[in-house]
């Protein structure tokens, strides 16, 4: 093994109390992925991710980013190892008290030594990145859901950050918008040498922009595929996985016998 | 009302055996007419032994989502007991509106334990509860002490644009509010001692009472109990609501503490703010007064020197000292209800609510004990 995995999840068991949502996860996230969590409602996609940024701590086994693991680590090396990341939430997660321009330009006077006049000229360059140029003093309530999702994305890659999650950044857009949404990510990925860990369901999003991915299984409550998904479409050996990637419902009989 | 009556009714099926009953559907099963019960079905069919039950509609007229109810619960009941429901004798529309029901079983919850309603009220369970609560509060309050450890050392992410935001609200944006109470509760404490004292001729004392009244207990608690109603749930329901957005998990994996960005600012404002809002209060405390008296006939004069007389450093300085505590425990009551709230528009509201129930009993159970306190030291 030369190079350790971006991100490594190493036997993960996430519990709420004494409900089990998946155990024993084992998947690696290598460099430059385009790294999708994929399952049927309610299997614990969303919640794998916030166990991934370390806002939920896991019932057992450990999560490895770049071979040193965030559950063990002190608070101040956590803080330092997030800031590597940039992340959109389900509804954005832009703070709602600031404008779109104040949003962005948070993590930069964080963490950054740019004076304010560099901070206001990246500010406008990220927004142009996102094609939301001339946005900066709109609130995000001002501004269309479609615009907020990419206005999260803007924020999300102010510290050129090496992995990049997104929680279903396409859900409630537009087929277009989405599609756009996706090539933007693309595009951004490959300019920054960025890893990206997804959360979607959008079949369309999968296949066009996907490199690897973990299948997440509601009723065995563990992962139960992981690859590209083009080949997992064609060559699972799990039926469940076929079929939710080409979109085929059960045979009645696999149904009754679950 | 037109139509006819629905009902149903079931016979025996020639040639298929003891087991085998036919259920007859007819009339319309639609609203506005007495659709009969699933209960009378499960009356007949008790103490049968069925083994098939065929549906049949062949005097069915119109018929909507009742039918379907009533089909759901056939459904439902022939699955639980293994027996065979036979459908093919319904209309093609309603056969597949129920094969699209029943395509998914019926999620079965957990079995909860019942909760009745003395057991919500047993000791155990209440001390439990407020065991939690109060650890969780403690939690808070440690967490609180470790970022302003942290501001000390300049090293804590706390944005002193918005603690000027806040000092904005919490402090000019109370005044209207603010002088209507401190003005109201002046008054009233006068009324209360002037009828009192005048029974002994000692009227003039009534200055005494208002000054110390107000300085030592009313005026600071009345400020409290605004600011609570006011602020507190002002920051429950920002918090709450930052929440629900997802903004508090995007603050934390920003690397930056919730607690030193969004309490700290919340909670020193609110600091500097409630002791000069109590000053401020006091003022108009003894102004409430003086006009009271003046229409009782004490002078102007008379009422002002016996007022200077009764206030004493010790006084103030007590006024003071709770405006900060009951500051921060506001602060602490509004911020951890809204960062602990649920991710619903409900919980928020409930948050609101807990902010300020909370923050009222810290507020009373606080200035209990610091009288008791400056009682025994006998700071008077």
């Amino acid at each position: 093994m030369s190079e350790p995995a971006v991100i490594e999840v190493q036997g993960l068991c996430m519990a709420f109390g004494s409900n089990v949502i998946q155990r024993d996860l084992d998947f690696r996230v290598e460099r430059g992925d385009i790294f999708v969590i994929m399952g049927g409602s309610g299997c614990g996609k969303s919640t794998l991710l916030r166990h991934l940024l370390g806002l939920l701590r896991p019932a057992s086994g450990d999560i490895l980013y770049s071979g040193e693991s965030f559950v063990r680590a002190s608070q101040d090396r956590r803080a330092a190892m997030r800031r590597r990341w940039g992340i959109t939430y389900q509804s954005g997660g832009l703070f709602s008290a600031m404008t779109l321009g104040q949003n962005i330009a948070l993590p930069l006077q964080l963490y950054t030594r740019y004076s304010a006049g560099e901070i206001r000229d990246i500010v406008d360059y990220k927004l142009s990145l996102v094609g939301l140029g001339g946005y900066q003093d709109y609130l995000p309530a001002q501004i269309s859901g479609g615009m907020r999702k990419r206005g999260a994305l803007a924020r999300a890659i102010a510290l050129d950050p090496e992995i990049l999650f997104f929680d279903e950044p396409s859900a409630g857009l537009d087929p277009i918008s989405s599609r756009l949404l996706d090539e933007l990510i693309l595009q951004l990925k490959e300019s920054l040498g960025a890893t990206v860990v997804m959360v979607t369901h959008e079949l369309d999003s999968i296949f066009a922009i996907a490199t690897n991915s973990v299948y997440l299984d509601a009723a065995s409550r563990t992962r139960i595929a992981g690859g590209d998904p083009r080949w997992l479409r064609d060559h699972s050996e799990q039926p469940v996985v076929r079929q939710f990637l080409s979109r085929e419902l059960a045979p009645a009989g696999d149904a009754q016998s679950e | 009302m037109t139509g006819n009556a629905p009902s149903f009714a079931i016979e025996a099926v020639a040639g298929e055996g003891e087991g085998a009953i036919a259920l007859q559907l007819a009339g319309d099963w639609v609203q506005g007419q007495t659709v009969p019960g699933f209960g009378a079905l499960r009356d007949q069919l008790a103490g049968r032994e069925l083994s098939q039950l065929q549906l049949q509609a062949d005097d069915l007229g119109d018929w909507d989502s009742l039918l379907m109810a009533f089909l759901l619960q056939c459904h439902n009941y022939c699955r639980e007991r293994e027996i065979d429901l036979d459908t093919h004798g319904l209309p093609a529309n309603a056969r597949q509106l129920l094969a699209v029901a029943t395509s998914v079983a019926p999620h079965q919850p957990p079995a909860r334990r019942q909760q009745h309603w003395w057991q919500a009220g047993n000791p155990l369970r209440v001390l439990r509860a407020v065991r939690g609560d109060l650890r969780e509060s403690l939690g808070f309050f440690g967490d609180i002490c470790i970022g302003l450890a942290r501001l000390c050392a300049g090293r804590a992410n706390t944005r002193w644009a918005d603690f000027r935001h806040f000092c904005y609200q919490a402090g000019p944006n109370a005044f209207a509010i603010i002088s209507l109470t401190s003005v109201l509760v002046g008054m009233i404490l006068a009324y209360l001692g002037a009828v009192q004292l005048q029974q002994f001729g000692a009227g003039v004392y009534v200055a005494d009472l208002v000054v110390i009244g107000m300085l030592r207990e009313m005026g600071v608690l009345m400020t409290a109990v605004v600011m609570a109603g006011r602020t507190g749930a002002a920051y429950a329901a920002q918090l709450g609501t930052m929440q629900t957005n997802d903004e508090i998990d995007a603050i934390t994996t920003l690397g930056v503490s919730p607690v030193e960005f969004l309490v700290l600012p919340r909670l020193l404002a609110l600091v500097v703010m409630m002791p000069l809002l109590v000053i401020y209060a006091n003022l108009l405390g003894m102004l409430g007064g003086a006009i009271v008296s003046g229409g009782l006939g004490i002078s102007m004069l008379q009422y002002i020197s016996q007022a200077q007389e009764a206030i004493a450093v010790s006084h103030i300085t007590v006024g003071l000292v709770k405006s900060v505590i009951f500051a921060v425990l506001i602060a602490i009551a509004g911020c951890r209800s809204g960062l602990y709230s649920g991710r619903s528009s409900a919980a928020v509201g409930q948050a609101a609510t807990e902010a300020v129930v909370t923050a009222l009993i810290y507020l009373i159970v606080a200035d209990a004990a610091i009288n008791i306190f400056f009682q025994h030291v006998e700071f008077w």
